[in-house]
């Protein structure tokens, strides 16, 4: 019994050790020789492996990266948008260089077809998935830009930061939103859009994205933009333009004026975040005046701040 | 050869429900306002040639067809151009179109109108080609690609076949079938000009077995035309896919990603057949068509002869009512249909059938998970996996799918119509290939 | 409002349900035969194993994974009686009750329940009872038909054909001397089941007749059992051509053990077996290879069950490697 135990201890050994050899020099032939700083760069890199930088991966970010530090000295036109700020300015200076700071985004879904805006003339029989669904039809509210409140943005996001509101039937996105621009590309109508943070969360953006005429476009949704020109025409800051019938607010021109928001006839601009507004004398007075609406009105005092650093920043 | 052929990979045998089989085909009354839609061909969109307040007859060339891939457009009705607008297609995408107010029906004068059959085929070659380029002839069948494309056979190619396809394997559709009862004559000269067009000696009508008269019909008319023959095939769908009923007939195989031409063959609807004898003869453009009505809860299934342009909903009040218990109405037949999101949309080039489904059949029934019984495997005519074809879909694994072959799914459905698991496999291989064809794309 | 989705518009009449009590029906030629032979005992087994399968079933589609419930589907039903099929019935019940939750527990739902499962459900409760209960689960009882009088299964146990084979060879003896054996069950015995063995794979017969119900009703494809059978046949045969004193012939193997109700109900399980057609075939193959093999050298008499079992994990790269016959592929060169 005792010669068993020797044998076999002996004869593993000696496997053990043979392939141990062979390890060794194997790993000695195909070994890559890899620049360190990619592995520093790759540890300070969320690993969501999101892709929201548009690159396959956090290793591959972190491979582009150093390439784009030897190459060109800069980085330019990279960002990893989940880390933001922190992240780009460790990641530089590892590599030896200054990042400029970019402004926190968030995605921001432009479509107010709810059940009520927009009500269900048809019924969709088929599988959750827009992009099946955009091919087939335009819509169960007949609007043919409009979300087709199937999910594939919900489906898309790594980060548990858009979920659908069952009420409405439109998806709605949280604060965890890294503006990693996933459901940006999984939207076959492309409603969501990366937009500014701005300071407190506060936003103002044109919630409809249909292109038709005012007449079909209020006829499948009440909250649809008439493509009227009002909110061009009231704008201080040229942050409107009209394109095909539908206005769009440019989010770096954008004071935060809401100024568009009081004159849109159909509740198409949405203000995210802001205090409640004045007594209805004073709003109703605002469209009145011709000059930029902040110096004319009362201080109000929750907004002013806002849009003073909004000023000094650009 | 007069044993029953058929094509032999794959393939389902739905309901047939051809209710309409017995009922003539009755020319429906003009609408009051015609609304044609421009894209009504594969390929691109005519340029209208008329503006609002024009007046036009009937036949009257109204779009022209610029590009290779095109078709011309003709008022199908007298009338007025009240505008061109938007209007909303049958999926409710808004499509542009030319809206023409209906005064009457008076024809251009270079049409022959009356009824006579002209037997004698005077036109060359070119000729024919141009006189069905200029009359906006396009396949029939459904898939509606111009016809003078078609005979425009490029060099160092031959067509050694015609193969004329009355197989008509939708179920419940049987406007090919009137068609073929009540117009074989001219159905024959049609294809006598085609076999001309392209130079072939002979050409197969295929024409399954579940339509015995019209068979009996065709064969004694064939007597009389050289080169035709009548081949009965079984019952099988889809037979009527272009290249299962190349293989059905004459037994050859299109290799994966070719055209027909490729084994020597044309493949025309006999629809078609008969746009062509009208076009090269008469001069007529394609202005109507024979539409079948049909449906378990239609009160009166029948087959119009109707104008382009005119709103499914007139159709549906012809066959005596849209039924209460409607739940969906489906252009085309249940297998390859495209449903309709409401019935104010026009019937165009591309509408064999106006199918009306009662509540109950209407709604699919709730998915199971996948049972890996490979039935869709079995029944799907082109040898692909739907079953995996779907999921690599499902999962955006483009590239995989393509090397699965996905873009030689024809679309038949007969893998979601087998799969006990009730799984929307088709909606995803579609999906597949619409994305696996964007990425062919913009990879050149 | 009308409704709106994809074609196709319409659908066969097929669903899982039926396809599952389609096998249901198929395999009660071979319960009625084990009614007859074990009695009281077969049914006792038949309905401890389906009950607690659907129990199974059901408590952990509502308390674990909390999803919709499914047992209506009879897949449930399928795995239990095949369970049965796959034990002795004299085994006491609480052994089919872990035989049954390992089955739905272990090898079904923990893969996410029905379509899901890489390995067959029932084999995999059945080779889990095989080596942790060996005893109980090879003392086969013998067979009693209820004209002969008694509904229950004798104390009396007695070793299976190829028990009897694989000690005869081990002891050296030659063919002909383990074939004189008094308990080695004759050739009509063993088409009819008259001979002991597990519940289900008693009567050859019995589960052909099945059999071809099943290819009649499309559930199942003839080509899978077909090219298992054949490969025994063939495999066995050239070593019984080679030496016939040392093997046994190709016939015997056929209609002894498990070889027929693995053939015909275990290995074309839709769920875990090959998609395609050539894939299905060498499936089959490797099955036949591999009991063959197991039979003739392996520790164990009977062999099917885990040449199941193995060739369950290449279905995967078998479904990757033979593909259908694609449509205009062969003329393409």
């Amino acid at each position: 019994m005792n010669e068993v135990l020797i044998y076999s201890l002996l004869s593993l050994a000696l496997i053990g050790t043979v392939l141990a050899v062979i390890l060794f020099f194997v790993a000695q032939k195909f070994k890559v020789i890899e620049d360190p700083r990619i592995d520093l760069v790759d540890e300070v890199l969320p690993k969501a492996n999101c892709g929201g930088c548009g690159y396959p991966g956090c290793r591959n970010f972190a491979e582009v990266s150093v390439s784009s530090a030897d190459q060109k000295q800069s980085l330019e036109g990279l960002n990893c948008p989940v880390g933001g700020n922190d992240v780009m300015k460790q990641l530089a200076s590892i590599l030896g260089l200054e990042v400029a700071e970019q402004e926190p985004m968030i995605a921001v879904v432009r479509c107010n077809g709810s059940k009520a805006n927009s009500p269900a003339k048809i019924q969709y029989d088929g599988p959750a998935s827009c992009a099946f669904a955009h091919n087939l039809y335009a819509g169960e509210g007949g609007c043919q830009f409009g979300c087709l409140g199937l999910g594939d943005c919900v489906a898309a996001c790594d980060f548990d930061a858009i979920h659908m509101n069952p009420e409405t039937g439109l998806p709605v996105v949280n604060d965890k939103c890294v503006a990693c621009g996933a459901c940006v590309k999984a939207c076959p109508r492309g409603i969501i859009e990366l937009r500014n943070r701005n300071k407190k969360d506060r936003r103002i953006y044109v919630c409809c994205v249909n292109k038709e005429k005012g007449g079909p476009a209020k006829k499948n949704c009440s909250v649809a933009c008439i493509g009227c020109s009002k909110c061009f025409q009231v704008c201080p800051y040229e942050a409107i333009t009209m394109a095909d019938n539908l206005a769009y607010i440019d989010y770096e021109k954008c004071k935060l004026c809401r100024k568009c928001v009081e004159v849109c006839p159909t509740n198409a601009i949405h203000e995210l975040n802001f205090p409640p507004r004045k007594p209805k004398a004073e709003t109703v007075a605002d469209p009145a005046g011709d000059a930029p609406v902040i110096a004319e009105t009362k201080p109000r005092p929750a907004r002013k701040p806002a849009t003073e650093s909004n000023d000094t920043q650009a | 050869m007069k044993s029953l052929m058929t094509f032999t990979m794959g393939g389902v045998h739905p309901e047939e429900n051809k209710f309409s089989e017995h009922a003539a085909i009755v020319t429906l009354p003009l609408p009051k306002q015609a609304i044609i839609p421009l894209g009504q061909n594969l390929g691109a969109p005519p340029k209208p040639l008329v503006k609002k307040g024009d007046e036009v007859k009937t036949g009257q060339l109204i779009a022209k067809g610029e590009a290779f891939i095109s078709a011309n457009l003709h008022s199908p009705v007298a009338g007025k151009v009240a505008r061109l607008d938007e209007s909303v297609d049958s999926s409710g995408y808004r499509r542009m179109a030319i809206h023409i107010d209906v005064t009457g029906d008076e024809w251009d004068e270079n049409i022959d109108t009356s009824p006579d059959v002209v037997r004698e085929i005077t036109l060359g070659k070119q000729e024919i080609i141009q006189r069905i380029k200029d009359c906006g002839i396009v396949g029939l069948g459904g898939a509606t690609f111009p016809t003078h494309v078609k005979l425009m056979i490029p060099d160092g190619k031959k067509a050694e076949f015609l193969i004329i396809n009355g197989v008509e394997c939708e179920p419940y559709l049987t406007s090919d079938h009137r068609l073929m009862l009540e117009k074989g004559e001219e159905m024959l000269i049609g294809i006598k000009i085609l076999m001309k067009a392209l130079e072939v000696d002979t050409a197969i009508i295929g024409i399954e077995n579940n339509k015995p008269d019209a068979i009996k019909h065709l064969n004694e008319l064939c007597i009389r035309y050289q080169g035709i023959r009548v081949q009965p095939l079984k019952v099988k769908y889809p037979q009527g896919g272009e290249k299962q009923l190349i293989k059905a007939t004459v037994n050859r195989e299109v290799p994966s990603g070719k055209l027909p031409l490729e084994v020597g063959c044309v493949v025309s609807n006999v629809g078609t057949a008969f746009a062509v004898y009208e076009a090269v003869q008469k001069n007529k453009p394609l202005v109507e068509r024979v539409v079948t009505v049909t449906g378990k809860s239609v009160r009166k299934p029948s087959n119009f002869l109707v104008r382009i342009g005119t709103p499914v909903a007139e159709l549906i009040q012809a066959a005596e009512g849209l039924p209460e218990n409607t739940g969906k109405v489906i252009n085309g037949g249940p297998m390859m249909g495209k449903a309709l999101t409401t019935i104010d949309v026009p019937v165009t080039k591309g509408s064999s059938g106006i199918l009306v489904m009662n509540k109950e059949e209407s709604n699919r029934q709730r998915p199971n998970p996948c049972v890996r019984c490979s039935k869709c495997t079995e029944v799907c005519p082109m040898g692909l996996e739907p079953y995996l074809l779907a999921k690599l879909a499902k999962l955006a694994l483009y590239e995989k799918a393509e090397k699965e072959m996905v873009m030689d799914c024809i679309e038949c459905g007969s893998c979601q119509f087998t799969c006990p698991s009730q799984l929307p496999l088709l909606d995803f291989l579609r999906l597949g290939k619409q994305r696996v064809g964007h990425l062919i794309r913009t990879r050149k | 409002m009308f409704t709106i989705s994809g074609s196709p518009h319409v659908h066969g009449d097929e669903n899982v349900k039926k396809i599952m009590y389609t096998v249901v029906y198929a395999m009660i030629p071979a319960m009625l035969v084990s009614v007859y032979f074990f009695g009281l005992d077969a049914i006792r087994v038949l309905l401890v194993s389906v009950l607690s399968c659907l129990f199974f079933e059901w408590a952990i589609q509502k308390y674990i994974i909390k999803g919709p419930l499914t047992i209506n589907d009879g897949s449930a039903v399928v795995a239990g009686i095949l369970l049965a099929f796959n034990i002795p019935a004299n085994i006491p019940w609480w052994i089919i009750v872990i035989g049954a939750l390992v089955t739905i527990g272990v090898a079904k739902m923990s893969f996410g329940g029905l379509g899901k499962n890489p390995f067959n459900p029932a084999l995999v409760g059945r080779v889990f009872m095989l080596i942790s209960f060996p005893v109980q689960m090879t003392s086969w009882p013998i067979p009693k038909p209820i004209l002969e009088g008694g509904f229950i299964t004798d104390a009396v146990t007695g070793p299976t054909a190829l028990g009897l084979l694989k000690e005869g060879v081990g002891a050296g003896k030659t063919i002909d001397q383990i074939m004189s054996d008094p308990e080695m069950p004759a050739y009509i015995d063993r088409l009819t089941g008259n001979m002991t063995g597990s519940l289900g794979e008693m009567s050859a017969i019995a589960l052909i007749l099945g059999g071809i119900y099943m290819v009649w009703r499309k559930v199942i494809n003839w080509q899978l059992p077909v090219s298992i059978i054949l490969t025994v046949f063939v495999f066995a045969g050239i070593f019984h051509l080679i030496d016939p004193q040392h093997y046994i012939d190709p016939m015997f193997h056929l209609f002894t053990g498990g070889l027929m109700l693995g053939a015909i109900y275990m290995a074309t399980d839709m769920v875990s077996s090959p998609m395609n057609m050539s894939g299905k075939v060498l499936y089959g193959v490797g099955i036949g290879l591999l009991t063959i093999i197991i039979r003739l050298w392996g520790a164990y008499p009977e062999g099917i069950s885990f040449a199941i079992l193995i060739m369950n994990a290449f279905v995967p790269l078998i479904n990757n490697s033979f593909k259908p016959k694609r449509f205009g592929l062969l003329t393409k060169k």
